[in-house]
């Protein structure tokens, strides 16, 4: 109360340059860091400014970026997801091991697809178990989602008996090595991804609900707001897209070891979400997401 | 005011009283004032306790009791004023200090360590130690001690949270005892305790004073002071109105004194039937028959009629909200009631089902679970509309914004758009967009747990005279307020809750806030458990 009305009473100052562009790096930090190494690389970088080093950089970027995006639901959802690197191992072990299986190799395009959905899909059911505990029996985040950290990965060691799957299957290759339009196709995977989410956070109740619980859980129940399903929905979402990264980052590989895919990838992606503008306590989008 | 209480001779007769054995007194407070933000809350409060006595502090609501224990305890720096303490001037940064110098103050709500065992609570901060290590034989033996001086036979290696609420209290006056406390504070130390366990903190209270400690006490329960007190001080808004011995009073003394009115007058105009209602229909839309359990119901009925505002009084601790929250579906373990909507038994278990039948709830702590602090007013206000305005998904932002405009204005809520984040509005406004939250889904029964709390007078007039409209317009409200002439004036009828039973209905020429009070301060009629 005093907060608001101590806001309430000065007048809005009239704004001048100097505190316009002040506010516009405060509220824009991380745009403004983005174009600062932008800058300073293509001063002092050899040959930065060709259209190879924005590919590159778009392959190596997207993994990170798509499983941020969860990140950056479970975040704004008052909650945190630890097994996104495991869910990615968990789902680039398990698509080779359809496709290289004898239905795969009689069957390649149909082989290829549930090879796809299957191991998206287990990653989406992990990713639903995480939230299982987390809304239903009201374990903590951190702490429910170690399990699938710790252990998913070791399911995905279990499928492979530990042991390196590699493969020579260029069309599963195309989604980490192809170009569509000269660009490579997991950036354009990364682009509709982030696009189309950004639109349902934006229009849809779910975007609306997400942000109430993560801002006053208490308060959103109250007001009738389904918290448990929204938070399911979150953790799954947030699987399925680890899944998704896990696919690309075996397809890159040509090869799937359930020991290194998505090594420290939940660090990566909540720094990731963090720097994006996600609030760590929950109940806030990137600005960039809202307007 | 033109019966103050007591008169002036009185007042001399009883200051002179203890001025002559002044020697005895472990604490005197004098001229205290207290202001906050301009307000004062205290002025010119006097408090007076010797060695040995159970002294009781009463008053309405905001008559500055808290005040004045926040100021003897350090959670407050008094203005003006002195406090002397064992003949000392004394002054507490903080409650810890103070308590370490020997005014402890047990709490409400317990504030010890529940992870922690018993013996560690009593002993925090003055371990028995042995080469360096806190020597735990010792520990354990003193804290067995010291709760045996209350006749208690406790495993002290348990952790605290195992026992329940009454033992948790006095593991926590046991630590006050530990401390060689001189005065032990005592804020409403029976609101969650059953009878049996009453018993027990009254046993140790007698223990306690035995020993020549002094015990603040603060209740609302009237019957309990003159089951353990010796002195009274009544207070009326931040000022000491009087002291007397409780053998001296009784409870219309007190109510009267507490109110500043004239016992008799309170006596005649007190009521006793409460045939005639002000309802404005005969349909009755909600019926709560016999709720009990939610932590304080013990038997709690009224009948809701269309489109009046019922009022629900009590003091703290009596049940007001639980009767809320049970209605809404927000308190689970109901062990024995039914809720009739027009006939059909409800049984809500989550407010959604609630909501579906046309119930709203606003909430008494707007910060705790009512605002979403980093959302807009917008998105505050369609919160529950939602699913009404959304189709596949999706929300009709058109429509959307059009309702909210809509709605700022019908309730002048004062915000500079409504993009503007909720938590920079002020608490009026803030509580009118959380009313527009509910009043925008077109509710049949709105429950509003303390609607002007903490706002300031104008958004409160406001806010009042809304609620009148809404009630005229067909509305049905069912209104929880501590301030008791809010209820007089704006609810048609009241219902007066005590210790989680409804006693009384008011209304009409009854509903008077001296009838509010003298209902809550009447002899229990109920049989206690």
């Amino acid at each position: 109360m005093n907060s608001s009305t101590l806001a309430e009473s000065p007048k809005p100052k009239v704004p001048t340059v100097g505190t316009k562009i002040a506010s516009q790096i405060k509220n824009n930090g991380a745009l403004w860091a983005f174009f600062l190494l932008l800058v300073i690389n293509i001063l002092i970088t050899p040959n930065f400014l060709q259209i190879q080093t924005l590919y590159v950089n778009l392959t190596q970027v997207a993994t990170v970026a798509i499983v941020a995006i969860g990140m950056t639901l479970v975040i704004a959802s008052g909650g945190i997801d630890l097994s996104v690197g495991a869910l990615m191992a968990l789902a680039g072990t398990v698509a080779p091991m359809i496709f290289l299986s004898d239905f795969g190799v009689a069957n390649p395009e149909l082989g290829l697809f549930v090879a796809i959905v299957v191991a998206i899909s287990a990653a989406g059911i992990a990713g639903l178990f995480n939230g299982f505990l987390i809304s239903k029996y009201k374990i903590q985040p951190i702490i429910a989602t170690l399990i699938l950290f710790i252990s998913g990965r070791g399911i995905a060691q279990v499928l492979t008996n530990g042991e390196l799957q590699t493969f020579d299957n260029p069309s599963f290759e195309f989604i980490g090595t192809g170009r569509v339009f000269g660009v490579p196709v997991q950036a354009w995977i990364t682009l509709v991804l982030a696009l189309s989410i950004a639109w349902v956070l934006k229009r849809s109740i779910y975007g609306r609900f997400l942000l109430a619980v993560g801002g006053n859980e208490k308060a959103a129940e109250l007001a009738g707001v389904p918290a448990t399903k929204v938070k399911l929905m979150t953790y799954m979402v947030c699987g399925l897209l680890a899944g998704i990264a896990g696919i690309i980052t075996t397809a890159i590989n040509s090869a799937s070891d359930a020991n290194q895919t998505g090594q420290l990838m939940e660090l990566d992606a909540i720094s990731a979400a963090i720097v994006g503008g996600v609030l760590l306590t929950g109940g806030r989008l990137p600005s960039l997401v809202r307007f | 005011m033109n019966h103050s209480y007591p008169t002036e001779a009185q007042q001399g007769a009883s200051l002179s009283s203890t001025l002559s054995n002044d020697g005895d007194l472990v604490l005197h407070m004098k001229g205290i004032h207290k202001h906050f933000a301009g307000v004062p809350a205290l002025s010119d409060a006097e408090l007076k306790i010797k060695a040995g006595e159970v002294h009781a502090i009463i008053g309405q609501n905001g008559a500055g009791k808290s005040t004045l224990i926040k100021v003897l305890n350090g959670a407050h720096k008094h203005d003006e004023g002195d406090i002397y303490f064992m003949g000392e001037e004394v002054s507490y940064a903080s409650p810890h200090k103070a308590q370490m110098a020997g005014i402890s103050t047990i709490f409400q709500e317990v504030n010890l360590i529940g992870y922690r065992s018993i013996t560690e609570n009593i002993c925090l901060g003055h371990e028995p130690k042995r080469f360096g290590m806190v020597d735990w034989r010792k520990a354990h033996a003193h804290a067995r001690e010291t709760l045996a001086r209350f006749g208690l036979e406790l495993d002290v290696e348990q952790p605290l949270s195992t026992f329940n609420i009454a033992i948790q209290q006095l593991v926590a006056i046991a630590r006050a005892v530990a401390l060689d406390a001189r005065i032990v504070i005592m804020d409403e130390p029976t609101s969650s305790l059953d009878e049996r366990e009453k018993e027990v903190l009254f046993r140790v209270i007698k223990e306690l004073k035995a020993s020549g400690v002094a015990i603040l006490y603060v209740s609302h329960h009237l019957d309990e002071l003159f089951q353990i007190c010796d002195e009274i001080t009544v207070m009326r808004d931040g000022k000491t109105v009087g002291q007397r011995a409780i053998g001296d009073m009784t409870k219309l003394d007190m109510v009267a004194a507490m109110l500043g009115k004239d016992p008799e007058e309170i006596a005649r105009g007190g009521a006793t039937n409460f045939a005639s209602t002000g309802r404005a229909s005969d349909q009755v839309l909600l019926s709560v028959e016999n709720l009990e359990g939610a932590g304080a119901l013990k038997n709690v009925s009224f009948d809701l009629y269309k489109s009046e505002i019922l009022g629900l009084a009590g003091l703290l601790g009596s049940g007001r909200s639980e009767v809320a929250r049970a209605i809404f579906g927000l308190d689970s373990d109901l062990k024995k009631g039914e809720v009739f909507l027009e006939g059909e038994k409800m049984d809500f278990t989550d407010p959604m089902a609630a909501i579906e039948k046309g119930f709203g709830f606003c909430s008494e702590d707007r910060k705790e679970d009512g605002i979403i602090p980093q959302l807009s007013v917008r998105e505050n206000l369609t919160l529950v509309l939602l699913p009404k305005i959304s189709k596949y998904g999706l929300i009709d932002e058109s429509k959307e914004r059009q309702l909210v405009t809509d709605f700022i204005q019908r309730l002048g809520i004062k915000t500079a758009s409504m993009e503007q984040p909720i938590s920079q509005l002020s608490g009026g406004n803030q509580q009118k967009v959380l009313l527009a939250r509910w009043l925008v889904t077109n509710p049949n029964i709105l429950i509003l747990d303390e609607p002007t709390r903490g706002i300031d007078v104008g958004a409160k007039g406001e806010i009042q005279s809304l609620i009148r409209r809404l009630a005229d317009d067909g509305l049905t409200v069912l209104m929880i307020s501590s301030e008791f002439e809010e209820l007089v004036e704006g609810a048609d009828r009241v219902i007066v809750l005590q210790d989680g039973h409804s006693i009384q209905a008011l209304a009409n020429d009854q509903l008077t806030e001296n009838a509010i009070m003298k209902a809550i301060a009447q002899e229990t009629r109920h049989p206690v458990a």
